[in-house]
């Protein structure tokens, strides 16, 4: 029998390239707990700007956060895995916000505020939550978009990337990583 | 000369990417119809077969939760009429995503589509097109949700 492939394997594989690139080496396994993890300084690479606006209306830039670590997640409503994280990230915005961290959720649902906006409500996200353009889908996922979510950049405090995780990975690694990073 | 060479693999580089592109994968397959001979009277079933990868699941018609995408299946009118669409049983899924289990299709499973010609149908051959969407998850990550255009051949008699 002869199957029409409709997929898209292959564009995550190429999104997997560019945010390799853009950490400046391949993406992790699991790691061993309270293990280095970010990428060493020199080989990171300036993450991207762009501007887009919040759930209260405000413009912001990723620029806005130099200084500080910003955890910068991509995730949508529809998607299992990123429901997971969500407690995690808004734990890690309270317990470290006053040492210069932050976390950023950026939405790629497709209908926009209508969909996202009651599922930051009901989630309780404390952090900052913004829609996705195609701009940032460009900027961060190449010409294919950001493949598959959740997808995470850990961005230093000198706006360089430290490391990506495409998927859902452990929350002791998410959290050994920003300690690190605010030392 | 060096140039060249470092042009020529380039492009055969590129070559094989797009090659390697249009042969992947997809994590849904829908297998190639089989013809629809649709009847004067009365109606017909019209099976549609699918194929997932493994550890890949879909949600169902009929998710558990507002926020997931159901998948859904739709016809465009013409020389049929849908009369009813019937997926299969889902597989019931407990998941810490959810209060609720899951509602979920994995593996291979069919879409039956039950058609009755369209008043006023000529009688002959025709192509039926129909939209498939579906949203695609493993246990790690999820893929965004994706439309199938399937093509039909059909005959009216």
């Amino acid at each position: 029998m002869q199957f029409r492939v409709m997929g898209s394997l292959a564009a995550t594989v190429l999104m997997l390239g560019l945010t390799m690139g853009l950490a400046g080496c391949s993406p992790r396994g699991s790691r061993a707990e309270g293990a280095s993890s970010a990428r060493p300084a020199e080989k990171r690479k300036p993450a991207p700007d762009f501007q887009l606006k919040d759930a209260n209306g405000q413009l912001f830039h990723l620029a806005d956060y130099k200084g500080k670590v910003v955890l910068l997640n991509f995730w949508a409503t529809w998607c299992g895995p990123c429901k997971i994280e969500i407690p995690w990230f808004a734990e890690f915005e309270r317990e470290y916000k006053d040492r210069g961290f932050a976390v950023i959720g950026i939405a790629m649902d497709d209908e926009g505020w209508p969909v996202v906006k009651p599922y930051v409500d009901r989630r309780q996200m404390n952090y900052r939550v913004a829609v996705g353009s195609p701009e940032i889908e460009q900027l961060y996922g190449g010409g294919e978009g950001i493949e598959s979510l959740p997808t995470t950049f850990v961005i230093d405090r000198q706006g360089k990337v430290a490391d990506v995780h495409i998927g859902l990975v452990g929350k002791s690694d998410y959290k050994d990583e920003i300690e690190e990073l605010l030392r | 000369m060096k140039l060249k060479n470092f042009c020529v693999s380039g492009g055969l580089i590129a070559m094989a990417c797009a090659l390697v592109w249009a042969q992947a994968p997809g994590v849904l397959t829908v297998s190639d119809p089989a013809k629809l001979r649709v009847p004067r009277t009365g109606s017909v079933d019209q099976s549609l077969k699918l194929r997932l990868q493994p550890g890949y699941h879909v949600n169902s018609d009929k998710p558990n939760d507002d926020f997931l995408i159901p998948l859904r299946l739709s016809w465009e009118k013409g020389a049929v009429e849908t009369v009813a669409v019937e997926f299969p049983k889902p597989v019931i899924e407990k998941s810490e995503i959810s209060e609720k289990p899951l509602s979920l299709f994995t593996g291979n499973f069919e879409i039956v589509t039950k058609f009755k010609r369209a008043p006023g149908a000529v009688p002959g051959p025709g192509l039926l097109t129909g939209k498939l969407r579906y949203q695609a998850c493993n246990d790690k990550m999820c893929l965004p949700p994706r439309n199938i255009e399937v093509k039909v051949p059909l005959l009216v008699e």
